[in-house]
């Protein structure tokens, strides 16, 4: 079997419920319902030998409605093809299926998700905190969420205070310039970098 | 009088370019160079009994035996600094040059630092090591209040430092914000030669305390 085999059969098997599909480098992405997204996901492990999950991410898409999406990596290892799934998730539900039942592996990588990015997961067995310490009020992977941090105060637990960024991070600019334009201390939003306002370099 | 004067500048000249290899011999007759021999003999014992009696750590007496008279504070100071059992919070990649540095290569037992203690009880010196997380910093700041006094910390590394490159949200801006620091070691990572830099400046650090500051006040409220 091939990737194309495999998407053909799983429209063939969803019909209503695989919106789009997209091809980019050789590999296939698809764009499906939340609803049905663990029918997907058992039927790919086991009727086409999708064993294996690579990684479940999620991206949020600040502004836009609906704000959260989240990502699932297939790879069957019988096979060797790979097949990215992704699902939307409204800001008001907030909320999506735990896959990690089908792939134990999606256990943590849920929790990751819940902990950076808020999105809680239905029927998840153990839906704590795992990067941050329990009891911290923000999800820091928000876009709406400052890097630097914002003040908490668990006594005896933990405790956080903004960190000082000098003038903004530390950012990486693809152009042809010297360091101080590739990467300026601080840039705002909008703003296109020329060399004059820089030093030059020696 | 003048030409001993000479002499001796001439032995100064001579031992300062021993080191370069060069040597500078008198010319003349055995005569001479006996008294050259004489005269640097002389110099010699100056220097050497110079030493002996400016020496702030001890005296060992020719007449005394093997006693030796010193301070109090000389005496701990010494011990202190040369057995400086390492509590090793090694939390990045710090660590991994920390763990060079006791090993045979760079060998910090030379200066009496290798026994890393992971029980923070016999431990005299925390080395923070690596990027001290939020969620981490409690437990480090709950490691130093068990170790006893007295007790020094290094703070290896950028991170260790300020937070080095990580400016967010989930790292602490290095770990003078919970603990006393005494030296700072810079790098990112710092080479082992850097860390025994750090230690060797701790040690005369510890040098010149006074290691019986807390007792003494102690005494003094008792009585
Ligand atoms: S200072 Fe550099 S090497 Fe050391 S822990 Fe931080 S990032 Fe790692």
């Amino acid at each position: 079997m091939t990737c194309e085999d495999a998407v053909k059969k799983l429209r063939e098997a969803f019909p209503d419920s695989i919106h789009e599909e997209t091809q980019f480098r050789g590999e296939t992405s698809l764009r499906i319902a939340k609803s049905s997204l663990r029918d997907i996901c058992l039927h790919a492990r086991d009727r086409m030998g999708f064993d294996y999950l690579v990684d479940v991410s999620s991206v949020d898409h600040f502004g836009q409605e609906p704000r959260y999406e989240m990502v699932y990596e297939l790879y069957s290892l019988r096979n060797e093809f790979h097949l990215r799934l992704k699902t939307e998730v409204s800001e008001d539900d907030n909320t999506a299926p735990t896959v990690s039942d089908i792939w134990p592996t999606a256990d943590w990588h849920e929790r990751e998700v819940y902990d950076l990015m808020g999105i809680r997961f239905i029927d998840h067995p153990d839906l704590r905190r795992i990067l941050m310490w329990e009891g911290y009020p923000y999800h820091p992977l928000r876009k709406d969420f400052p890097l630097e941090g914002k003040t908490t105060e668990m006594p005896g637990v933990a405790f956080s205070e903004p960190a000082p960024l000098a003038g903004g991070p530390f950012v990486t600019i693809p152009t042809d310039g010297t360091t101080q334009v590739r990467e300026p201390r601080a840039r705002h939003a909008g703003e296109i970098p020329s060399p004059e306002k820089f030093l030059a370099e020696p | 009088m003048k030409i001993f004067f000479k002499k001796i500048c001439r032995i100064r000249h001579l031992h300062d370019d021993a080191n370069d290899g060069k040597s500078i011999r008198p010319r003349g007759s055995n005569q001479a160079m006996r008294k050259f021999r004489l005269a640097a003999r002389k110099q010699e014992n100056r220097v050497s009994r110079m030493s002996t009696t400016l020496s702030p750590v001890a005296y060992d007496g020719k007449i005394e035996g093997n006693v030796i008279f010193t301070q109090l504070d000389a005496a701990i100071n010494w011990m202190r600094s040369h057995s400086l059992w390492p509590m090793p919070m090694g939390l990045a990649c710090c660590a991994i040059e920390l763990m060079a540095a006791s090993s045979s290569r760079f060998d910090i037992s030379r200066f009496g630092a290798e026994v890393m203690r992971f029980s923070p009880r016999q431990a005299d010196v925390m080395i923070v090591a690596g990027t001290v997380t939020y969620k981490m910093a409690l437990a480090v700041k709950r490691i130093w209040d068990q170790m006893p006094e007295p007790k020094w910390c290094i703070a290896m590394g950028a991170c260790a430092s300020s937070g080095g490159m990580y400016r967010s949200y989930a790292v602490l801006q290095g770990i003078d914000h919970l603990i006393p620091v005494d030296v700072y070691v810079s790098g990112c990572p710092p080479r082992p030669e850097a860390l025994l830099d750090g230690l060797m400046k701790l040690q005369a650090k510890i040098m010149k305390e006074h290691s019986v500051t807390e007792q003494k006040k102690e005494l003094l409220e008792n009585l």
